[in-house]
């Protein structure tokens, strides 16, 4: 009995000192009132409103969506292309947990937090956009599914998928708040959460491509292909790798001061590694669009407005990252991969928008265009991704090496200087937490 | 995991993955016959009784019957489900109803992630205000872009055409079809109604153009139409091909348990594959992740 006491007591102090160190942690580190910030919080700002009056009054009261054009921008850009950017992080896990490629450890927490905020916000989005959102229940709870939809295939992947990405990425939350025997089950949840993860991601990133299958009649041939699941899921290799070397270098300087000694060591290897995968999977790609083209037949469209429309997606924005990739890590050049990087994006942009939207209904004259209001909910949706990023980056381990108790014992010169100061306070800590840690480690 | 429950649980999945009743009607000879509509071009004036009959009957706005002698072809929207259109063809008018066409494998029903489009067993292709979620797939799916969304409400419907389906359950013939003075469109069983279309075209062979729109278009639809001339020329897509729209998702929506069973499988020997030896893993799996 009396040891059950004690332990409710600690579990007690433990509640409090939690509130107390989580209610430390909300203080801004660093300045308030910058640029970034004050614009940021007038388009949040603006955009909130928008939200509320799209709900009051409905969709069209913000957006020009029609009976033509029933997918805007919020599905086009917010979810089929935001999904496609946060690729990057089923396939650097599965470098990382499958192949074993040591050499990207190092990002792998950054990359598959990001992925977890965009599906959060990217796919959180797709509420905004949907008619009767009470409803969304539906086809969760299970008095309603609808089996054989494609959309309730990609949806519940969604909802899976940002469960493994959370236990992907829960370590690091253990670690921050100093939860050690938590932690220590939380990580060993990693390797079946990346292979279901990965099972998930190609099923739903092909899936997104799926959702089109039936609109054969509608999207201009260039674009419509049974093989639609296959090239999206292909391109969402490239896109997310292209959007982890993107952030990365954005990485560098707004987070330096988060990055660990090894990380920003290692960086320009770890970019030169993965552009040289891009650099491949872009070549599939674009060997199975040529195939694709060519079994379609597509010859005869090529000599019109869409046909040239067409041309420079696939030669500006495909062929052309293509030969920049292979050059940079022919030569070493990380600022080509960075531009590469960016066309590459800049092209998967076009192909998701050209799918859902611009390419969508191509013979109704009447076009759709997004109003500026449909605009600022996507930049709102996107800026306050980011500032949640930055407040993570900004407090748990992410960039920075995890606390030392939850590093592998490992003899690296580098590591034992720059944290032997840690080592000591950590011990001095240690003390009071003896019940919650770690049996051995 | 022992063998035995190996098994249980492998068949327990496999089990639950059954459906109850197949997904998709197959438009084989034995199916269920489904109810259908006849539109005869030939005998439409072009009154309008049909639009004006759907408008009460389903409680919508009055439609705008000016509206047909502007000579441009007009979609149908939320506020009217079925609409007359005009066409000049070599001097001729012709008049072209539309509406919902009740597909046999309705692409919207099949994309619909909350059931609330249904293919009913009687045949008309409803909507369900309490499982719909306005997610407006089946709009981007619909080959025929009969699905309209109200935009303007905070509780926005899907609306188009239900073959007055309530009506059907008390007996009564859709609204359209009992205003119509002149029987130029006709409701009843899908099978009699192909044979009453034959039989009008084998008998008329000079007024008919040789084809009953619906027959075969997306592997089947409730609406059936004759027309005097070719039918691309009133209005009526004839570039969608004879498969059922479900049959383009299918190929998709099998190779899921198939990834989804063999993938981690895969990944897991994939791992196990690329472990270097016991001494680098010190015998447990501890990620730093």
């Amino acid at each position: 009995m009396m040891h059950d006491m004690s332990k409710l007591e600690l579990l007690k102090n433990e509640i409090k000192r939690f509130i107390t160190f989580f209610l430390s942690e909300l203080k801004p580190k660093g300045k308030v009132i910058t640029p970034f910030n004050v614009i940021a919080a007038i388009i949040i700002l603006v955009g909130t409103v928008l939200i509320v009056i799209r709900f009051t009054f409905g969709l069209s009261s913000i957006t020009n969506l029609n009976q033509e054009f029933p997918w805007g921008i919020w599905i086009g850009f917010d979810v089929v292309t935001g999904v496609a950017f946060a690729g990057g992080a089923y396939v650097i896990t599965f470098m990382v947990y499958i192949l074993r490629l040591e050499k990207y450890h190092p990002i792998v927490r950054i990359t598959v937090l990001n992925g977890f905020l965009a599906y959060v916000f990217y796919a959180g989005a797709l509420l905004l956009d949907l008619g009767r959102p009470w409803n969304v229940i539906n086809p969760i709870i299970g008095n309603s599914f609808g089996v054989s939809s494609v959309m309730f295939l990609v949806a519940w992947h969604f909802m899976l998928y940002m469960l493994a990405e959370f236990i992907e990425f829960s370590p690091a939350i253990a670690e921050w708040i100093g939860w050690k025997r938590i932690r220590k089950i939380l990580g060993s949840l990693t390797l079946a959460a990346v292979i279901f993860g990965i099972t998930l991601s190609t099923l739903h990133q092909s899936g997104l491509g799926a959702l089109f299958l039936m609109a054969k009649s509608k999207i201009h041939p260039l674009w419509y292909s049974e093989f639609i699941p296959i090239l999206f899921f292909v391109s969402s290799i490239f896109a997310g790798l292209s959007m982890v070397i993107l952030e990365g270098s954005i990485s560098q300087k707004v987070f330096k001061h988060r990055m660990s000694a090894k990380h920003i060591v290692s960086h320009d290897d770890i970019v030169l590694g993965l552009a040289k995968i891009c650099a491949g999977a872009i070549f599939v790609y674009l060997f199975l669009k040529l195939l694709v083209f060519i079994h379609d037949n597509n010859w005869r469209h090529i000599n019109t407005t869409w046909g040239y429309w067409f041309l420079i997606e696939v030669g500006v924005f495909v062929l052309l990252p293509l030969q920049l990739y292979s050059n940079a890590v022919k030569n070493k050049n990380i600022a080509v991969v960075k531009a590469a990087s960016i066309l590459t994006l800049i092209g998967i942009l076009l192909n998701r928008l050209n799918t859902s939207v611009i390419a969508f209904n191509w013979q109704v004259a009447e076009r759709y265009f997004p109003t500026w209001m449909e605009i600022t909910v996507t930049l709102t949706v996107v800026l306050v991704e980011i500032l949640v990023l930055r407040w993570l980056v900004n407090r748990l381990p992410i960039l920075s090496d995890p606390p030392l108790w939850a590093q592998r014992k490992k003899k690296d010169p580098i590591q034992q200087i720059f944290l032997v100061k840690e080592t000591v306070e950590e011990s001095e800590k240690n003390k009071e937490m003896e019940e919650w840690k770690v049996s051995s480690m | 995991m022992d063998r035995r429950n190996f098994v249980k649980t492998l068949g327990i999945i496999g089990a639950s993955t059954l459906p109850g009743t197949s997904l998709y009607a197959d438009g084989t000879e034995n199916e269920k016959e489904f109810v259908a509509i006849l539109v005869d071009t030939t005998r439409c004036v072009g009154c309008q009784s049909c639009t004006e009959a759907c408008a009460e009957a389903n409680n919508l706005s009055e439609p705008d019957l000016d509206a047909i002698d502007e000579g441009i072809e007009r979609n149908t929207s939320e506020k009217q489900w079925t609409l007359v259109n005009k066409f000049d063809v070599n001097e001729e008018e012709i008049f072209v109803k539309k509406q919902c066409m009740h597909c046999n494998q309705p692409a919207c029903a099949t994309a619909c992630p909350t059931k609330a489009l249904i293919k009913t067993e009687e045949g008309p292709v409803i909507w369900r205000a309490d499982k719909c979620m306005g997610c407006r797939f089946c709009m981007v799916s619909c080959p025929f872009e009969m699905p309209k969304f109200e935009y303007d409400s905070p509780n926005p419907k899907i609306q188009k055409c239900r073959m007055c389906f309530e009506r059907l359950q008390e007996g009564e013939a859709p609204a359209c079809v009992s205003e119509c003075p002149e029987e130029a469109i006709v409701f009843g069983k899908r099978r009699d109604l192909i044979k009453e279309a034959r039989k009008r075209i084998y008998e008329n062979p000079d007024l008919y153009h040789d084809h009953i729109y619906g027959e075969h278009e997306v592997g089947g639809t409730g609406y059936l139409y004759l027309s005097s001339v070719p039918f691309e020329q009133i209005g009526m897509r004839t570039d969608l091909g004879a498969t059922p729209y479900p049959a383009y998702t299918k190929t998709f929506l099998y190779s899921v348990p198939v990834v989804l069973t063999l993938w981690p499988a895969f990944l897991l020997a994939l791992n196990k594959a690329t472990k270097r030896d016991v001494a680098d893993s010190e015998g447990e799996i501890y990620h730093d992740a």
